[in-house]
């Protein structure tokens, strides 16, 4: 009998060691012979940890499962959900960048390359650094860190840049609220972002590459850094990848908890070992990025988009979407939400639809009253808005951001003046201090908002010209788009705002 | 709420101690944060001893090293309880009551953000997001993740952990 219990942040914090635990101690105790797999997560969090039993007639799910479901679960008397892929979360998405999450043993790379693995690098392996970039290029992909530049562009400057060496650089950053693809991917299919990194080094000419990745992810951490051993075990990286003659390694590098070091200029100031100030631009790093030289510095889910891009072809990638949003997004449903997790899903499903129809609605039962998108730096969304599409143009139109697609759901409990000082208070803490309106601004944001709290009738005007300083002023989008968040707190909900100065009127 | 004191002291390891740390890590490109990460593994924080070996191996200045390790949160410059407890208070934890969660365990143990507790046992420490956003409020012990967490809950695992 073969057993999946994922190895997931989301599932270990939900209790899945300890229903690994149980299962090979009851299937000891019983004699039976059982091989537990510690799968990625298949990215329904509230039913996890989603276990898989394959008794000899497929895989069929159960979930959410304690340790004390066990002994039903081995005797086959718990209730199951059937096969994972028939439920209607599994049944409603396009899986390209997760197709395998969930679904092999991610650090089995004989499991990776039967269900499509390595297919792209062996098709990239076999074109010039011209067609490789053309063929991203043509794929519409965009990056999915935030800023949504186009991934072939970037690729053809760092590709047409002449130096002795060049880079390779992941931002496995993650560090928005509301997001957690970056990491499930690294934990459910490294090997998928090893691969994507390979051929990224092999379009622009680079031969080495470093994943930098925020230190809150032990997981994640654990399970990329064995990935890339038996990577180069394999031969899938090193100096000559896959039989190629051509070299590409890399390395995992950790972060030491700080929010602007997501920034890719900060980035790469911290990689380099200094403190993560963000770099004026020009130079663009993909011109003189990490050590000066040029440098892809790319998101996880973009970089994890690559393969299956090569193995199905441009094009197939391409027909998914909406406008200029092509492909596919991977949504992460998160805070007060019925069922939260990753929906990967081609652009163009409103807001509305992927928070009451995917997400179920509120967790507590409560009307939605707000939905940031796009991490603590995204605008926050009313139910007014929830037909936007997801889209980069449609989100922009809409006064918002998709950011890194992470959607968090507010009940109507929540008060928005205080989501406004948070937003404030974290670009304080967070600030990397190198300009003033962001440094000093925030602080000020913080204070202007305690006095409308107070009942200060001329401190909502202030707060806008402040955010108008910010926006202007600030070198990065910490300290320029934090007035997101704000504004539209104080505009979409005014009455959080105004039943504070009514009180002491 | 107060911060407490800790009775916990700055350790301050010889020299060569502190290179054979950080020797392992010296043909790396950028190894300044994975010698720092290095360091504060073993002594659990990065003593201040470390400051004039690490500029003088990596040829930097001493305020150059200080001004790295004071930019980022994770670096401490004293050691922590035995355990440290992140609690995340980032927006999607805060959707499902972990303010008033986070409160809860603060004047339990009755520290603030960033203290120790007066036997030692345990740091208390903000982060923001954990990527267990849609199983908050969330926490880590250690390393350890735990998703839809409560005070009562934290303060048995705490208890565990002992
Ligand atoms: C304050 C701040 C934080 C950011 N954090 C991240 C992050 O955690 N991960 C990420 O991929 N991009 C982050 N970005 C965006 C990066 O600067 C950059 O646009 C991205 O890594 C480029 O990769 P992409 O084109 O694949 O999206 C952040 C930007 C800012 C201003
Ligand atoms: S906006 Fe803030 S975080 Fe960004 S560069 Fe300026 S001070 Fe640093
Ligand atoms: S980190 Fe320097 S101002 Fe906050
Ligand atoms: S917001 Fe708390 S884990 Fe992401």
């Amino acid at each position: 009998m073969k057993i999946w219990v994922p190895l997931d942040s989301a599932a270990k914090a939900l209790g899945a060691d300890a229903v690994a635990e149980a299962i090979a101690r009851e299937a000891a105790a019983r004699g039976i012979d059982v091989q537990i797999i510690r799968n990625g997560s298949h990215g329904m969090v509230w039913l996890e940890p989603l276990v898989e039993v394959d008794a000899g007639e497929g895989r069929v799910g159960y979930g959410p499962v304690t340790p004390a479901d066990v002994p039903a679960l081995l005797d086959g008397r718990l209730n199951s959900l059937g096969p994972v892929e028939d439920l209607d979360w599994m049944r409603r998405q396009t899986r390209l960048t997760f197709a395998r999450c969930g679904v092999i043993d991610p650090l089995d790379l004989d499991d990776y390359a039967a269900h499509g693995g390595l297919v792209g690098l062996r098709r990239a392996i076999g074109m010039d650094s011209a067609a490789i970039v053309d063929e991203v290029t043509a794929s519409g992909l965009r990056g999915r860190g935030g800023a949504g530049f186009p991934t072939g562009i970037k690729w053809k400057t760092v590709a047409g840049a002449v130096a002795d060496q060049k880079y390779i650089v992941c931002n496995a950053d993650e560090g928005d609220s509301g997001t957690f693809a970056d990491r499930m991917i690294m934990e459910g299919d490294p090997f998928t972002l090893i691969e994507g990194m390979a051929i990224a080094g092999l379009g622009v000419g680079a031969t080495r590459g470093y994943v930098y990745m925020r230190s809150e992810y032990p997981v994640a951490i654990d399970v990329l850094e064995r990935a890339v051993v038996i990577a180069r075990q394999r031969g899938m990286l090193g100096a000559d990848v896959l039989g190629s003659g051509r070299a590409f390694d890399m390395q995992v590098r950790v972060g030491a908890g700080a929010y602007v070091c997501g920034e890719e200029t900060s980035l790469l100031n911290s990689l380099e070992g200094k403190r993560g100030t963000v770099r004026a631009k020009p130079p663009l790093p993909a011109l003189e990025g990490f050590l000066g030289k040029p440098t892809v510095v790319n998101n996880v889910i973009s970089l994890a988009t690559i393969p299956v891009i090569f193995e199905k072809g441009a094009q197939h990638y391409a027909d998914f979407g909406l406008g200029r949003s092509r492909g596919t997004v991977t949504l992460q449903i998160a805070g007060n939400v019925r069922r939260g997790g990753l929906f990967e899903t081609a652009f163009g499903m409103s807001l509305g639809e992927v928070v009451n129809d995917i997400g179920g609605g509120t967790l507590s039962g409560r009307p939605v009253k707000a939905v940031q998108v796009g991490g603590p730096l995204g605008a926050y969304m009313p139910v007014s808005k929830f037909d936007t599409a997801m889209g980069y143009e449609d989100f922009d139109a809409a006064g918002g951001l998709i950011g890194h697609a992470g959607l968090v759901v507010f009940d109507d409990s929540a008060d928005m003046l205080a989501m406004a000082r948070f937003a404030m208070e974290f670009c304080a803490i967070e600030s990397c201090g190198k300009c003033t309106p962001c440094r000093i601004g925030a602080v000020r944001g913080v204070e202007t908002i305690d006095r409308i709290a107070a009942g200060d009738p001329g401190a909502a005007a202030l707060l806008t010209d402040l955010c108008e300083t910010m926006k202007d002023g600030s070198l990065c989008a910490l300290g320029g788009f934090t007035p997101y968040p704000v504004m539209s707190a104080l505009t979409q909900f005014p009455d959080d705002f105004a039943t504070h100065k009514e009180a002491a009127e | 709420m107060q911060s407490t004191a800790p009775a916990l002291l700055p350790t301050s390891p010889a020299p060569e101690e502190i290179r054979d740390v950080i020797a392992p890590l010296t043909a790396l490109e950028g190894p300044l944060l994975p010698m720092l990460h290095a360091i504060q593994a073993v002594w659990g924080h990065v003593p201040q001893a470390a400051v004039p070996v690490l500029a003088d191996v990596l040829n930097l200045g001493r305020a150059e090293v200080h001004g790295v390790i004071s930019f980022y949160h994770d670096f401490r410059d004293h050691p922590s309880g035995r355990h440290v407890l992140k609690i995340c208070r980032a927006e999607a934890c805060q959707s499902v009551g972990g303010t008033a969660m986070a409160d809860a365990v603060l004047a339990r143990l009755g520290v603030d953000w960033h203290g120790t507790t007066a036997d030692g046992a345990v740091t208390v420490e903000p982060v923001y997001c954990l990527g267990l956003c849609a199983c908050g409020p969330a926490a880590m012990i250690d390393g350890r993740v735990l998703g839809r967490v409560d005070a009562d809950r934290l303060a048995s695992e705490l208890e565990a952990a002992g």
